[in-house]
């Protein structure tokens, strides 16, 4: 599972650009005779027919990222970000377009700067990524404007923690390809997501084609564990086991279903705790409310520095969720949620 | 009917994502007034009471209140918390709070950092009078959710308590179900409303009514130095025209003034600016429903004393007679 995280970390897939992240787990999940498909969205089912409720469980493909907006005279390329802080920006190496052109994201040197602009962080607007080119045409050579900006970072272990870009969610994704290794009691729908870090979009259409009974979805989390704060603002522990999620910017989740996940990891002996906040929000907002709606919970992977070039989790969260995920199918704990949703 | 439904529904604990006290009241309440109760994968408790026109009319009134959930137990045994929809933590400090076992609670802050008025919700925290982290661990769990804890009082027409948001909606709704309609009628009492209006979607794409009127409150204009609005207390029931949710449809706006006009009531023009309702999510689901809504005044909404004429409740509930005996 760590070899297949770290190469899947190691691939560009912005949301809107998923192709890379989309072929290599095609190409991973093709021995395990699954039912494998895509949508118009771009959405990857691996659907593991079974007797037993339709059960979703869903990983994000993309990570956050850029895009080329513009090209000046002097060959240097505007971007647009989402889901981006600009002060993690400056001097870090990125990869453009589906030729894999190297950039650096540029600002003013430190010599150079005013004392106001040293005092301050640099807006998106005042950076910009520099390929080397010389002018404008020669850049239009390599990069075209719409092309996908993705960080270029090379998955790092450092202990027992791994340091790598798109955590958030390749963590997710690795987990549940290797879930989708094994059959369980139940009609098993494995989904690769497009365009979550921009909107939760593709799970949106994902849950209706599904309309699952209960749905799981597999993340990176936040992980706030620095000194001085209370363990409710870190929002999860990096080291601390499996996060659960209680509630996010989007989804309560039902207290049978998280009650559920802790029992499952009591009971095996699986390091867990709750995710603490109450902000943000996963695929598992649009996939609750899909259709008729279904209970609808999240298990997470604590990550430290999300949404940079360099995030940070531990290899043993990764293993404790993946187990946790492994054994919440295996003993059919779904029985404690479905038969009273709602209630 | 309405005045006793609203004190057994206001005391009801029901915060959004643990509605089933309040759905266990509804249900006792409900059952003598339909043919069918179910509740949905979300939580939405729906009534049934079928017609002869082949038509589907679908009330929803939200259930569930705001609250604060409980992230961490500190070695004191003093709970942090976050919001379950929209807590103002300023209006949430020396109040009291219950959880859905009774446990009560008092809600303060660090005063010693902030001024009342400065207050986040992470500078918030609940005493519920343990001595230590486990002796709170023996009462409250990380994720339990507590309410404000506010008895409903009645002094003339004017009623004032916690959750009249939407209890109030929920007992013009169960009113309703007394009301004679041709159509098939569904009651929903809608979940999670308070977060975010994830409740009624679900529930209208399994009903796919022909027409919904969502049932809620709406901040009022008229106490000293209120924002510019001219909604008042006492003054009826009013007609929703647009929230930050919707834009209730010329036809569907058409019939609810013609069936106002039929039941003989003084109702208001709603336009509000901010907040959105059932009502936005309702009329997206599927393939378009026409919905509208009918709110009921309220002053001071996500306090512990919201306040309400019950005048305009009922006058929600004559305005619903008209509106359901309409062909559809």
């Amino acid at each position: 599972m760590l070899e297949r995280l770290m190469a899947l970390c190691a691939l560009p897939g912005v949301s809107g650009w998923e192709g890379p992240v989309r072929a290599y787990l095609k190409r991973e999940l093709s021995p395990l005779g699954l039912e494998l498909f895509t949508d118009p969205l771009g959405n990857l089912y691996a659907h593991r027919p079974g007797k037993g409720p339709r059960i979703m469980v869903a990983a994000h493909m993309d990570e956050v990222g850029m895009v080329v907006s513009g090209i000046r005279e002097d060959g240097t390329l505007f971007y647009r970000a989402a889901g981006l802080d600009s002060r993690v920006l400056p001097g870090k190496r990125v990869r453009i377009g589906p030729k894999g052109i190297p950039g650096v994201i540029g600002s003013k040197a430190i010599h150079l700067q005013k004392k106001e602009e040293f005092e301050r962080a640099y807006s998106h607007e005042e950076l910009y990524v520099d390929i080397g080119a010389k002018d404008k045409e020669s850049a239009q050579e390599a990069v075209g404007i719409g092309d996908p900006i993705a960080f270029d970072s090379e998955p790092q272990r450092m202990g027992e923690l791994l340091c790598a870009k798109a955590l958030d969610d390749r963590v997710g994704c690795a987990i549940l390809s290797s879930i989708l290794a094994e059959g369980y009691e139940c009609d098993l729908w494995g989904v690769f997501t497009v365009q979550e870090e921009v909107g939760t979009r593709g799970a949106m259409a994902a849950a209706a084609r599904v309309a699952p009974e209960l749905a799981l979805v597999l993340e990176g989390t936040t992980a706030n564990d620095m000194p001085g704060l209370r363990p409710d603002e870190m929002v999860t522990q990096v080291g601390q086991g499996a996060a659960i999620t209680l509630m996010d910017g989007r989804t309560m989740a039902p207290p049978r279903l998280y009650q559920a996940l802790f029992q499952t990891a009591a009971a095996h002996g699986i390091p867990c705790q709750p995710r603490r906040g109450a902000r943000g929000g996963t695929d598992a907002g649009a996939i609750h409310q899909a259709l008729g709606g279904c209970p609808a919970g999240g298990i997470s992977v604590p990550c430290r520095y999300i949404h940079s070039p360099n995030s940070l989790c531990s290899i043993k969260d990764v293993e404790a969720a993946y187990s946790l995920v492994w054994h919440f199918l295996k003993d059919a704990m779904w029985k404690e949620v479905i038969p009273h949703a709602g209630n | 009917m309405l005045e006793t439904n609203l004190k057994l529904l206001t005391a009801a604990y029901g915060p959004s994502g643990r509605e089933e006290r309040v759905r266990t009241m509804l249900t006792r309440l409900a059952e003598p007034l339909c043919k069918e109760l179910r509740t949905d994968a979300l939580g939405n408790l729906i009534a049934f009471r079928p017609g002869s026109s082949g038509k589907k009319l679908m009330l929803c009134a939200h259930m569930d209140q705001i609250g604060l959930m409980v992230t961490d137990i500190d070695e004191k045994g003093f709970l942090r918390v976050a919001r379950v929809g929209g807590v103002n933590p300023v209006l949430a400090i020396a109040r009291r709070v219950a959880f859905a076992n009774g446990l009560l609670g008092t809600v303060y802050f660090d005063a010693r950092k902030k001024k009342p008025g400065e207050a986040q919700v992470e500078d918030l925290f609940i005493d519920i009078g343990a001595q230590g982290r486990e002796e709170a661990a023996a009462q409250v769990s990380i994720g339990d959710v507590a309410v404000f804890y506010s008895p409903l009082t009645l002094q003339g027409s004017r009623a004032t308590g916690g959750a009249l948001d939407n209890r109030v909606g929920c007992a013009v709704a169960l009113s309703a179900l007394t009301l004679p309609c041709p159509h098939d009628l569904y009651v929903v009492f809608s979940a999670q409303e308070e977060v975010g209006t994830r409740g009624a979607g679900p529930a209208a794409y399994g009903i796919g009514p022909d027409l919904a009127i969502a049932l809620d409150v709406t901040p009022t204009g008229d106490c000293p130095k209120a924002p510019r609005s001219v909604i008042a207390l006492g003054k009826g029931p009013a007609l929703k025209l647009l929230d930050g949710s919707v834009v209730v449809s010329a036809p569907v706006r058409r019939r609810m003034e013609e069936a106002a006009a039929a039941a003989g009531i003084p109702y208001q023009r709603e336009v509000l600016t901010a907040g959105g309702t059932d009502t936005g999510v309702i009329s997206r689901t599927g393939g378009g429903i026409p919905a509208g809504c009918i709110s009921i005044p309220c002053r001071y909404i996500h306090s512990p004393v919201e306040t309400c004429d019950l005048k305009d409740a009922e006058g929600a509930v004559k305005w619903l007679g008209a509106i359901l005996e309409e062909e559809l």
